[in-house]
């Protein structure tokens, strides 16, 4: 849907909300007609590539094959021109898209409907509209937005189907050269997010950085606490002292993250909410095993895990063996 | 045919010739579907196959099984990783739901498609299909796969 003629595009920017907004709900497309009846040439020359031998789909008086559905009302090689009743709302929202960088598509998703079985000489119109515009999604391909559309499918005004589809626009990540996978590729590599630390929190990094777990104990009732803060949400005491963490804990809850892949990390990974054996519970990565494996209850044994050159975590080795121990 | 059988598998070799036969018979005539340098330019290693013929695969897979008195009555799918040329296409399949006998004697069959190459899962679905509620229980053979 690029114009490859068209001058080099600007690289990505945000589009604000109120630029995407007032799209949904408009057409994308009014009184459009396919190009061709529905006719048994082109239903032979889709068989014969999906390799479908369905026999209500050859012989005297075939039906075309339901998923052909879209095919019928495809623009081809010429486009549809004026006969494709596209609306102007919906060329506005892709030049929009392009111009702000997501200059590249992919259909994502199709659902279709079948209301009833379509047979040569049937003329097919469709009016479409423009149903969501997701707000920016990262994606493995790269930032970009999902627009899904709605296609109303008709024969002598007769609703025959329907066909929701949804593509994304995305800007193309910079592809690192093939040549140099060494060293420059890994300074592309994004980085993890750094920790936000502050005077409230920065006990905990340094014994972090000393391969410590840090819990904070109230100096004047005991109660421990995590993750680390200012006073004592028992009895308010601003006053605390840190108590070095044995390690060990169980998985009191986790969940398995698969969508959607931000930089840095690579899903599925599992993270868990870890209650220490002193009782306090905490959030990170559990790690040594599939994420799938991961059940409430395993046994977890801290581990520190250097990220990069810069980032140092606490993680949770889960260990399947002690589950029930 | 009850909610958690399994159908057999089904094999498709994703040939450029396939891709590129698709790409034309679904009248999708994006380079990428078809021109491997414009698609390399595009940042893609190859050629991929289109959404329309996966959608087709799709309906073959489940027609192939049901055999000839059934009908498609709604397919959903979403795309994962692409089918480049060279690789496989496994097609499978699991009954989610089968409907009592409804009018005209025909029943509404759920399936759970997935399809999955060497890069990971390319296509995750959902079909209804109507079939003869007299459909004996075995899956029908044959039916052209």
């Amino acid at each position: 849907m690029s114009d490859p003629t068209a001058p080099p595009l600007p690289p990505s920017r945000p589009l604000r909300p109120e630029e995407l907004a007032g799209f949904e709900g408009r057409p994308a497309a009014v009184s459009g007609r396919a190009r061709d009846p529905v006719n048994p040439p082109m239903i032979r020359h889709w068989c014969e590539a999906m390799g479908d031998r369905h026999p209500a789909y050859s012989g005297p008086d075939p039906v075309a094959p339901p998923t052909m559905l879209q095919a019928w009302i495809m623009g081809g090689l010429s486009g549809h021109g004026p006969r494709g009743g596209r609306a102007d709302a919906y060329d506005r929202l892709l030049g929009l898209l392009d111009r702000a960088g997501y200059t590249a598509v992919v259909a994502t998703d199709c659902e279709q409907e079948y209301l009833r079985p379509l047979r040569p000489g049937d003329e097919l119109t469709f009016d479409a509209v423009i149903e969501t515009v997701s707000p920016l999604k990262h994606t493995r391909l790269g930032a970009g937005h999902f627009v899904t559309t709605r296609t109303e499918i008709r024969t002598a005004g007769a609703l025959v189907g329907t066909h929701r589809f949804r593509i994304l626009k995305y800007a193309p990540r910079p592809k690192p050269g093939k040549a140099a996978p060494g060293p420059a590729a890994d300074e592309l590599r994004p980085q993890r997010p750094r920790p936000v630390i502050n005077r409230d929190n920065a006990g905990f990094w340094e014994g972090v950085a000393a391969g410590q777990l840090l819990i904070q104990r109230c100096a004047a009732c005991a109660e421990l606490r995590f993750p680390w803060l200012p006073g004592c949400g028992r009895c308010g005491s601003p006053e605390w002292t840190a108590v070095r963490a044995s390690g060990a804990g169980r998985v009191f809850s986790y969940v398995v993250m698969h969508h959607p892949p931000f930089p840095a990390f690579d899903p599925p990974y599992a993270v868990g909410l870890v209650e220490l054996a002193e009782g306090v519970r905490m959030i990170s990565n559990l790690i040594g095993t599939e994420p799938g494996r991961v059940r409430i209850g395993m046994r977890a044994e801290l581990e520190f895990l250097q990220v990069d050159a810069g980032l140092r975590l606490p993680v949770f080795r889960v260990l399947p063996d002690g589950a029930d121990a | 045919m009850r909610p958690g059988d399994e159908l057999p598998p089904l094999s498709v070799p994703v040939t450029r010739t396939l891709i590129v036969a698709g790409a034309l018979a679904s009248r999708d005539f994006q380079d990428v579907h078809h021109d491997a340098e414009a698609a390399r330019a595009k940042g893609s290693p190859d050629i991929f196959m289109n959404i329309l013929t996966t959608n087709g695969l799709v309906g073959r897979y489940i027609t192939d099984h049901f055999g000839a008195d059934a009908t498609l009555v709604r397919v959903s799918i979403r795309l994962g990783v692409p089918n480049y040329p060279g690789d496989v296409l496994t097609l499978s399949g699991r009954v989610v739901s089968v409907s009592p006998a409804r009018e005209a004697g025909r029943r509404a069959v759920e399936v759970a498609v997935t399809g999955t190459n060497r890069l990971g899962r390319h296509v995750t679905g959902t079909v209804h299909v109507a079939v003869p509620a007299a459909a004996p229980e075995s899956p029908a053979d044959g039916g052209g796969a």
